[in-house]
């Protein structure tokens, strides 16, 4: 694997100044970890972590009609957010099936910015753009945006060192233009982590200032460097979906436990009828959590057996840190898929115990 | 860094010749390697273990990898501690982090392992990429 192939953010060079361990991640050369997975993980559940995630995509789209073409392509429901406002939401094909998970933002009434799955990006221009027949512009907008999240209950102490806004004033999945740094920045509280906490959207020749404010100024918290090892394991806990996994070209919102994303009376969009057929006849499968009760860890692609027999399989799996448990989640055929359901993980062609539980497996107190 | 008193695999493997019970663990690089260990799975005592074969697993938070008997012989006793605190590999992996001990069945196989300097140069052309 060479490493010239791959795709970098603007941080490449710091990350690997710093010592961090570098993945392939779907094309791109990333970060895995820095000083561990684990001890970033509990950085960023106790205290703060920075992660470098300028490989996601951003796409922009505006013009007189970019609220019906946002709302077009997309599952949630977009005439429900004010500007400043994020929502997380569905690109879907015909079939109902993801083209991707994403996040809208209204900037304004006739702008909105969404943020995409990195190895997505140019497959969801395509679609957005093919789907365009009115008075709107979509722009691949990636080369123009590094992203930053800082995340972990200290990250709000952490960045307001940084900004001019009061970023107390703005809630969860909310948004303001204002700067980190002295850098102009869109920042946003979203995050990938069940932890409080931000990411940040701003111009890429300025990333290396910004990336030493915010450990500068996250200091006095034990701020860590964060990798994309420590971003998987806190996302599971958090029972939050990662496309490739948990939703790909051939699973639903609704069979992903994301019908709280679908709003099948909002109007026509791409994939509504297929999701209103597959809700009148009640879904077949479901994206069930489980924790293993026998000695081992259920990863991704693992069978899973009901009563010795196929059932399914495991779509993300691994040690859960903060709970010190071996969790996941798992495609099971919809009468399986309650809390408490004995259900078998096979490990290196051994069935091991694991029981079903309800999501997310860890939620936040503070 | 690696024990001059050890002997290597290029699958990362360690054995410690000792009269009636050799002991085998994974090197130090491994444990780089693979990172935070949350899980190791280890044959039970008795088993008959062949050189190069499979005869466990270690997990770290991100992946699994097999383990390969560096010699062959009957595994005598498991690193009890490592079912509870498998985090000892990270530690400790050429002495608390042990894994088997293992009574020898081909003494010779010995001979044809790495000595720590021939280890540490492989390892060095590991870490360039060839």
């Amino acid at each position: 694997m060479a490493a010239e192939t791959l795709k970098t953010t603007a941080l490449h060079t710091v990350h690997r100044e710093m010592g961090a361990k570098m993945v392939d991640f779907g094309g791109w050369d990333m970060p895995l970890q820095y000083s561990g997975i684990l001890d970033e993980h509990r950085a960023v559940r106790s205290g703060v972590g920075l992660f470098d995630v300028s490989h996601m995509g951003e796409i922009e789209i505006h013009g007189p009609d970019a609220a019906a073409l946002t709302d077009y392509v997309t599952t949630n429901a977009v005439a429900k957010l004010q500007p400043g406002q994020a929502q997380y939401s569905g690109l879907l094909y015909e079939h109902g099936g993801f083209v991707d998970d994403i996040l809208v933002h209204k900037v304004a009434g006739d702008r909105y910015f969404l943020c995409v799955n990195a190895s997505n990006q140019e497959k969801d221009y395509e679609h957005i753009a093919h789907a365009s027949r009115l008075h709107a512009t979509v722009e691949f907008a990636s080369d123009r945006y590094s992203q930053l999240a800082i995340q972990g209950p200290r990250a709000i102490a952490t960045l307001q060192k940084l900004a001019t806004a009061d970023l107390a004033a703005f809630g969860y999945y909310h948004f303001v233009d204002d700067e980190i740094a002295t850098i102009p920045a869109r920042i946003a509280r979203t995050g990938y982590t069940g932890e409080d906490g931000f990411e940040i959207y701003f111009a890429p020749e300025n990333s290396e200032h910004v990336w030493n404010a915010i450990l500068d100024a996250g200091q006095e918290f034990d701020i860590k460097p964060c990798g994309l090892g420590a971003r998987n394991t806190l996302r599971l806990e958090a029972g939050m979906a990662l496309y490739g996994h948990d939703i790909h070209a051939t699973i639903t919102p609704l069979e992903a436990g994301l019908a709280w994303i679908v709003k099948l009376d909002k109007g026509d969009f791409i994939g509504r009828a297929a999701l209103a057929r597959q809700k009148e006849h009640g879904v077949t499968r479901k994206l069930t959590g489980f924790e293993m009760t026998g000695r081992g860890i259920g990863r991704d692609d693992y069978e899973v057996y009901v009563d010795g027999q196929p059932a399914g399989w495991v779509s993300s799996g691994g040690p859960s840190p903060t709970l010190n448990k071996n969790i996941g989640m798992c495609y099971l055929p919809a009468g399986y898929s309650k809390p408490g359901q004995r259900i078998q993980i096979v490990i290196r062609n051994q069935p091991v115990e694991a029981v079903t539980v309800s999501t997310p497996f860890y939620k936040r107190t503070n | 860094m690696y024990p001059e008193d050890l002997h290597y695999t290029k699958q990362h493997e360690w054995v410690r010749v000792v009269a009636g019970e050799s002991v085998v663990g994974i090197t130090d690089y491994a444990q780089q390697q693979l990172g935070d260990i949350v899980y190791v799975d280890l044959p039970r005592a008795g088993t008959a273990l062949e050189q190069g074969k499979v005869m466990g697993s270690v997990e770290s938070v991100k992946a699994v990898s097999d383990i390969y008997a560096p010699v062959s012989g009957e595994v005598i006793e498991i690193n009890d501690a490592l079912a509870t605190a498998p985090e000892k590999l990270n530690q400790s992996p050429h002495a608390d982090g042990w894994l088997i001990k293992i009574k020898l069945s081909a003494p010779d196989e010995i001979a044809g392992l790495l000595s720590a300097a021939d280890y540490e140069k492989y390892v060095a052309e590991e870490e360039t990429g060839h």
